[in-house]
């Protein structure tokens, strides 16, 4: 483990290190944030989306004429008007396509099917009521693996060469050496186990404005996206609009995770329509349509299997994947791999061989995949060899924490080349583990659950040993839609030593208006309530893919750092021109140049940045602003360790989390109080994915889960207490050293809550319960095991 | 129909639609503080204050509101002052999209006029009516303590 020394800077500074107050929050606590659905414009209409009741059935006839006649009904929008405009399908961000508004078939329950645009928001709700549609009920499929089946009903019959539903068979890894791994082995151990699918479910639900100008052609929307640059592009593309003339404004979103990266219909029907009607339109979906119709996340159908020597020695990996994709492929991830980065799934621990095969299907079920507070795909990965691990550890007869240890990359190891091609960047994970163990007082508490288990009591404790991988990524294997996935930043520093800093990335919740001016005030020594920081206006930032799977710090992060490096080093010839010394000759430290030798020689920051506009030395560019992408050269691998202690009621199968240590180390933290929020909201993600939170689906393709009384998100009052500790082992190829932590909590813990809930069963002989490990699940898998 | 409600401090004489629901109202006026997040009564972001009882306006009707006292975010602020929940959901760090915040605050200010110095558990329960996806809700509790403390103390 290695520590740094942050803070650098003196709180009057505010850089790096400092837990400052957030400066966005002045306007929250008033009321006064502006959200997409607080966007009022003159002449506005107000948008409503007829869904499809059912989840798959030919549309024979859609009767819009009711509605039409209806007293504030302006107009009524059905595919077949969109397909008159070449609008009624959209490219996805994977490259699939998606149905806008239905033409000829509905393929999942809420698909839109037509949009009334009406003066008011309430008419607009009862004008879909008078809409009526026939329809003809096909065969529904719910499980990707019932889709590939023989016989199975093809789903995507509008694609020309879809003969099956299999969206994609991707693998990585070396396949002949892992199976030379497994004939070597002493021991297998293997687990099959259903990641379920969840929603991010943000608190704001997505929405827009549209306002399209019918005199410029000005085209401005207004629109919950964590991507507001990708989305102008994928505007463009679709519309054949012109890009200049397309403005996306993402204002402040009320939570994002994953939920708000993807185009949906509702912004390109909006659009549309203020685009024909010449007037703004608005579009604000409901939590249902937002449970049913916008990106989900998971469901992922998990096989895995390690291969062990008679030391506990890890020798390989094999792991098989069934994803089910819903009706239209539309995760937003990088091109190259279609399941994400689930590749990670080898770990935290050092083997040579492993090999991944993935196969996504269409099912009739809602689209999305995306990644929910997670790097694509890394959750489930980091649950399938953390769960694998468990098991291994009580196959060979070892503690978990000790067979974690003995197959731990070393410190010295890295940068670890992984078997599937990543390079680990640095890691300690040793330390976080003896860190996490030591605060639980782990040994104890192994003492403490063999004596309950005396009285029939059952204690479990659960690890999770995480590595990550984020910040999305390096333009030679990142990109979405051919876009590379660097990102940007802007910085102006104004004559009177002020400073505005413009980034490509969008803050849903995460502080960027604060850390991201600690970063500034940290290189060049301007108080961070010197900076302000604009995003999510394409028109007034510079182009970048967007805030999501842990990249603002990893990518946009560094690139405020380098331009920061780039304007202090001009800044030095500047200083160096107003106390006619050589730059060689000047000291930095934060916030003054001064003479080498005699420091009471020196000049501001604040006085360069006068200069720059009033004093420039003959041969040098006037003003101090600059842009920068940053391209990285690797991604960041943040990791740590999760301890949970359970008790399960063996009469009820009831849980309850009893501790929660986690261990972090996502490098040097920026701003502690922010980090420490992030963790928090992301262990409370994890414990509702192991504990309640999923979205089902009967037989008919009906969603079950589509309001917060059936799709459970915790309370304050479920809620574990959590302790919170960390190590930091910076990253060594990102300029601040920092790497990402939005993600890490909901990637790591999910294992580490299961895994306790096992390990308070595993004498019982239970090795596994899928998520969520509701009550009746528990209590049954305690009965299976007690018949033997 | 015409309903008589005085809304943050000041009286005011509306017509409403019969159906109309009192979130729709209330941002109706420009108020857009008061938020909506589930439609079903199970999220809090509509939380307001009627006659000081944290209400979800998402399933009021506007008019049963008539001659009631409605208090939103926007009518926290005590002679331009921050409320003492507002200062401490900042200092806490009880907050991270802002979306919950309106209702989480209205419903913490009504727990600590009735009850100063809650426990923690008496905080968690008074707020899981109100759902935040962003914070786990620890920092939560620490601004309803610390704003408590801080009431207690002036």
């Amino acid at each position: 483990m290695t520590t740094t020394s942050h803070p650098k800077t003196p709180p009057e500074i505010g850089g790096i290190g400092h837990s400052i107050r957030r400066h966005e929050d002045a306007r929250f606590i008033q009321g006064a944030g502006n959200y997409v659905d607080d966007i009022e414009l003159k002449g506005m209409l107000h948008m409503a989306i007829l869904r499809s009741p059912v989840a798959h059935a030919k549309i024979l006839s859609i009767d819009t004429s009711e509605a039409e006649a209806m007293d504030g009904v302006v107009a009524v929008v059905t595919g077949e008007l969109m397909a008159q405009h070449n609008l009624a399908w959209m490219p996805t961000l994977s490259g699939d396509t998606q149905a806008v508004l239905a033409t000829d078939k509905v393929r999942f329950q809420g698909q839109e099917v037509a949009a009334v645009i009406a003066t008011d928001s309430y008419i607009a709700r009862d004008a879909v009521s008078m809409i009526f549609v026939d329809y003809e009920e096909l065969p529904v499929i719910t499980d990707p693996r019932q889709a590939m089946a023989e016989g199975a009903v093809v789903i995507r019959d509008d694609k020309e060469d879809q003969t099956d539903n299999l969206v994609y068979d991707w693998e990585s890894g070396d396949k002949d050496l892992t199976d030379r791994a497994f004939a070597e082995a002493d021991k297998v151990v293997s687990i099959e186990t259903h990641y379920p699918r969840s929603h991010p479910s943000p608190l704001e639900t997505c929405g827009a404005v549209a306002d399209v100008d019918p005199i410029t052609g000005q085209v401005t929307v207004y629109m919950t996206s964590q991507a507001p640059h990708a989305h102008r592009t994928v505007f463009a593309l679709v519309t054949g609009l012109p890009e200049q003339n397309i403005r996306i404004i993402s204002p402040d979103i009320g939570g994002g995770f994953g939920n708000k990266v993807p185009v949906y219909p509702g912004y390109v029907i909006a659009t549309a329509a203020s685009l024909l009607i010449g007037k703004p339109v608005k579009w604000v979906e409901s939590r249902t349509e937002n449970l049913i119709s916008t990106g989900f996340a998971r469901d992922y159908h998990m096989k895995g299997e390690l291969a062990l020597n008679s030391e506990g020695r890890i020798l390989g990996l094999r792991s098989e994947i069934w994803s089910d994709q819903g009706a239209f492929f539309s995760d937003a991830q990088p091109t190259k791999f279609k399941a994400g980065l689930f590749h990670i799934v080898t770990g935290s621990y050092d083997y040579p061989a492993a090999h991944v095969i993935a196969h996504g299907a269409y099912t009739n079920k809602a689209p999305g995949g995306v990644a929910y507070r997670c790097s694509f795909r890394v959750t489930e990965a980091s649950y399938l060899i953390e769960r694998l691990v468990q098991n291994a550890a009580y196959e060979i007869g070892m503690d978990p924490a000790e067979f974690r240890s003995l197959n731990f990359i070393k410190p010295e190891q890295f940068p670890y080349h992984s078997p599937t091609g990543f390079v680990y960047d640095s890691g300690d994970y040793e330390a976080a583990m003896r860190k996490a163990l030591g605060i639980a007082k782990y040994e104890e508490l192994r003492e403490e659950q063999k004596a309950a288990r005396e009285e029939g009591r059952l204690i479990g404790l659960g690890l999770a040993s995480f590595t990550e991988v984020v910040g999305a990524g390096g333009s030679d294997e990142y990109d979405i839609l051919g876009l590379k996935m660097f990102d940007s930043a802007e910085l102006r520093i104004h004559p009177t030593g002020k400073a505005i800093l413009k980034l490509g990335v969008r803050s849903q919740g995460q502080g960027h208006e604060t850390t991201f001016a600690q970063i500034v005030a940290e290189e060049l020594g301007i108080p961070v309530g010197d900076i302000k920081v604009v995003e999510g206006d394409t028109d007034n930032t510079p182009y970048g893919l967007g805030t999501y799977a842990s990249r603002s710090t990893p990518v946009a992060g560094a690139a405020t750092a380098v331009i920061s490096r780039m304007l202090r080093e001009k800044a030095r010839k500047i200083a160096a021109h107003l106390m006619e010394a050589s730059p060689d000759d000047l000291e930095w430290e934060p916030g003054k140049f001064s003479v080498a030798g005699s420091p009471d020689k020196f000049v501001t920051i604040q006085d360069v940045a006068f200069a720059a506009y009033t004093n420039m030395p003959p041969d040098t560019e006037y003003g101090l602003e600059g842009v920068h992408y940053y391209d990285p050269p690797n991604m960041t691998y943040p990791f740590g360790t999760y301890v949970v202690v359970v008790e399960v009621d063996p009469e009820t199968g009831v849980w309850n989390v009893d501790r929660m240590v986690a261990v972090d180390d996502c490098g040097v933290r920026i701003n502690p109080m922010i980090v420490e929020g992030q963790i928090q909201g992301g262990l409370t993600e994890g414990f509702a994915a192991a504990a309640m939170q999923w979205i089902t689906f009967d037989e008919d393709g009906n969603c079950i889960g589509s309001n917060f009384m059936d799709y459970l998100v915790p309370t304050a009052w479920e809620t574990p207490r959590f302790e919170l500790d960390e190590t930091v082992t910076p990253s060594p190829h990102h300029p601040i050293g920092a790497k990402g932590v939005g993600e890490s909590a909901t990637v790591g813990s999910p294992a580490a809550y299961v895994n306790a809930v096992i390990d308070a069963l595993a004498h019982l002989g239970v090795r596994n319960i899928d998520m969520p490990l509701l009550p009746d699940r528990v209590w049954s898998a305690i009965q299976d095991a007690k018949k033997g | 129909m015409q309903i008589n409600i005085t809304f943050n401090g000041t009286a005011q004489t509306s017509d409403v639609e019969p159906r109309q629901l009192l979130v729709d109202y209330i941002r109706g006026t420009g108020a857009t503080g008061t938020h909506i997040g589930c439609d079903t009564t199970s999220c809090g972001a509509c939380t307001v204050l009627v006659d000081g009882t944290p209400m979800k306006s998402c399933t009021m009707f506007a008019v049963q509101a008539n001659g009631k006292s409605i208090t939103t975010v926007e009518g926290l602020k005590q002679n331009g002052d921050l409320h003492q929940i507002q200062a401490s959901f900042k200092e806490k760090h009880g907050l991270q999209c802002g979306f919950c915040t309106p209702g989480m605050m209205l419903t913490s200010a009504a727990l600590l006029e009735e009850n100063p110095d809650p426990s923690e558990d008496e905080i968690r329960w008074a707020i899981s009516g109100n759902i935040c996806r962003c914070t786990g809700y620890i920092n939560i509790v620490k601004a309803v303590q610390h704003a408590g403390e801080q009431l207690r103390n002036s």
